[in-house]
């Protein structure tokens, strides 16, 4: 059994969720669409994630991936369709369970979502304020232990998180998300905004946790660098707006080597990072609201923007 | 051209041009329809996620206490730190109802009734609405801008992940510290507006002190006072609610939050004008029906 599930058996034994070992499948999203109004942003998405698994949801901005990602912990409910966390659709729990739930969830945010109003060492023993401290541990010494597994020294424990850098804050979140140990954390753009190195450092952070804990982690990201150094299987959403009738919203769903030998176009161009059609699509746009069609404009147009 | 045919032309165009006009009105009248259904439907559908959020603060008030660490930071804001601006606003405007009220009973010879009028108006209006203005505008739109940057840089998402309900964690703290101290500051605005009374009629105007301390007690009783302190704490609950409601469903970005601070501070200043005259009327009420000799309101 995963060692954070064994925690979660000795604090909450009235707890209605337990984990149950048998289940391969941790996660699994069964037909889930998402919609606001008349705007569709996932539809009928069907997905498993094994125990263990380190998965990169992949795709363009506005394709519903961090959706995807807040409601695979509740965060948003989908409109139709279930989730289920270790065999439990997690829609149907009360808030109590889905509170008790939720201690086996980590979350890194994309911008870390520290708590302004605290210290970094109260940001990191947030989580042990809510559901209480493993027994035989002090929430201090985790704190000071998850801290020195990002790479932090003690002295941060005193700062507040905007005299951090966003290297220092993004491990500070991943301090917060590991300290009670969850079976699953969720990275929402881990790399995003970092440099190369911090952005390398923090994929190292992500595979030492996983080599140390056995987590199932679920990574949204647009770095395809990131995704291939640090994923077992790479998923790919497109916008469901551009897709054609009855297409499905995965465009792929692999491993990291089978990505750079798919057939799918727009895959391609995503990895590669290739405007391709889009780049029409901005010069149609131009020429439209210039209230211009001919091509000559267009070249002119072009011209332009080239000089 | 034919003088016939050229007439038949114009008799022609008019249906033409007036079919126009009547569908340009039924046009313009349908927006306008669509437009008043829209608004209508939108204050409607916004009252009923103000009420459910409002249910969910008394909800939690209820089943689950707050920890120390949340209430006492709030009630240091709400109370310690509002209390040097509502003494302040309340001294000057006990001043300037003595300034503006002493030519005119001076002039019907009733300078000395002054401590009735300035005190009476303190203890009932100016008090308890000065001090919920101060803290609409001093905490309210400080608690919708923090609540809403939380909420734009996904704070409460985080929170939520975590386990903790937001309304918990973030809002009952700030409804508590609103609502059971908002009678302190206005016991504050009450006490300091007295003081700035007598000392611009007395001190200042040579107003004759026994005078004006004997209308002052006769004239303004217990129940007066604690009307003001009554509406006080019903003035407290709106600005918590409506600021934090205005922070939680604030709009991305920066512009979005400026504008839930704003919204929260104008709805709040509104809701207890509108609040202060339901309650005067109730308390009116109230009072006739404990004391039925008095003056009928209608």
């Amino acid at each position: 059994m995963a060692r954070g599930s064994k925690t979660i058996l000795i604090l909450a034994p009235e707890f209605d969720v337990k984990p149950t070992s048998n289940v391969s499948t941790l996660v699994e999203t069964r037909e889930m669409s998402l919609i606001f109004g008349r705007q569709t942003v996932l539809n009928r998405i069907s997905l498993s994630i094994p125990r263990g698994q380190t998965v990169a949801i992949i795709g363009e901005s506005g394709c519903g991936k961090t959706m995807l990602l807040k409601s695979l912990v509740g965060l948003m409910k989908p409109t139709s369709g279930k989730i289920l966390f270790d065999g439990v659709d997690i829609h149907s729990l009360n808030d109590v369970d889905m509170t008790r739930l939720r201690r086996r969830f980590g979350f890194v945010f994309q911008n870390a979502a520290l708590f302004d109003s605290m210290t970094i060492g109260q940001n990191v023993a947030f989580p042990t304020t809510q559901h209480g401290v493993p027994d035989g541990k002090n929430s201090d010494t985790l704190v000071l232990d998850r801290l020195a597994e990002v790479g932090l020294p003690d002295a941060v424990i005193a700062k507040r998180p905007a005299q951090l850098s966003g290297g220092m804050r993004k491990r500070v979140g991943l301090a917060r998300a590991l300290i009670l140990e969850p079976d699953l954390i969720l990275y929402d753009e881990p790399t995003t905004g970092l440099d190369p190195i911090m952005s390398d450092v923090i994929n190292e952070l992500i595979m030492r946790t996983r080599r140390k804990y056995p987590v199932t982690s679920v990574m949204v990201t647009h770095d395809m660098h990131s995704a291939k150094k640090v994923a077992d299987r790479i998923i790919m959403l497109y916008p469901y707006s551009r897709l054609a009738k009855g297409e499905s919203q995965v465009l792929f769903d692999g491993t990291p080597d089978e990505i750079d030998h798919t057939q799918d176009r727009r895959v391609r161009q995503f990895v590669r990072g290739e405007a391709g059609e889009r780049l029409m699509e901005m010069r149609a746009a131009r020429t439209e609201n210039a209230g211009l069609g001919d091509l000559d404009t267009l070249k002119h147009l072009d011209a332009r923007g080239e000089e | 051209m034919h003088p016939c045919t050229s007439g038949k032309m114009k008799t022609a165009a008019i249906p033409s041009n007036s079919n126009r006009l009547v569908e340009k009105i039924g046009q313009v009248s349908r927006d306008l329809t669509m437009r008043c259904g829209n608004f209508v439907f939108d204050v409607v559908s916004e009252l009923g996620d103000i009420v459910i959020f409002a249910g969910q603060i008394f909800l939690w008030i209820f089943t689950a206490r707050p920890k120390k660490e949340t209430l006492l930071p709030n009630f240091y804001a709400v109370g310690v730190l509002s209390l040097p601006v509502v003494a302040l606003t309340g001294t000057f405007i006990g001043m300037v109802l003595a300034s503006q009220s002493y030519t005119q009973f001076k002039n019907i010879g009733l300078e000395s009734r002054l401590g009735a009028v300035i005190n009476y108006s303190l203890v009932r209006e100016l008090g308890p609405v000065l001090a919920a203005t101060m803290l609409a505008g001093r905490v309210g739109s400080a608690m919708a801008a923090v609540l809403g940057t939380m909420r734009v840089t996904e704070q409460i998402d985080a929170l939520i992940s975590m386990g903790a309900n937001p309304i918990h964690y973030l809002v009952v703290p700030r409804f508590l510290a609103c609502v059971l101290l908002i009678p302190a500051l206005t016991v504050m605005a009450d006490f300091m507006g007295i003081l700035g009374g007598y000392f611009y009629s007395v001190i200042l105007l040579g107003v004759d002190h026994s005078q004006y301390i004997r209308n002052s007690r006769d004239f303004v009783g217990i129940f007066d006072f604690f009307a003001g302190i009554f509406k006080s704490i019903f003035f407290g609950g709106t600005i918590a609610i409506v600021s934090c409601y205005r922070g939680f469903h604030c709009q991305a970005g920066a512009e979005g939050v400026g504008r839930a601070a704003t919204a929260a501070f104008v709805l709040s200043f509104v809701l207890i004008l509108v609040l202060d005259l339901l309650l005067n009327i109730l308390l009116d009420v109230a009072y006739l029906a404990i004391w039925p000799g008095g003056a009928k309101l209608f």
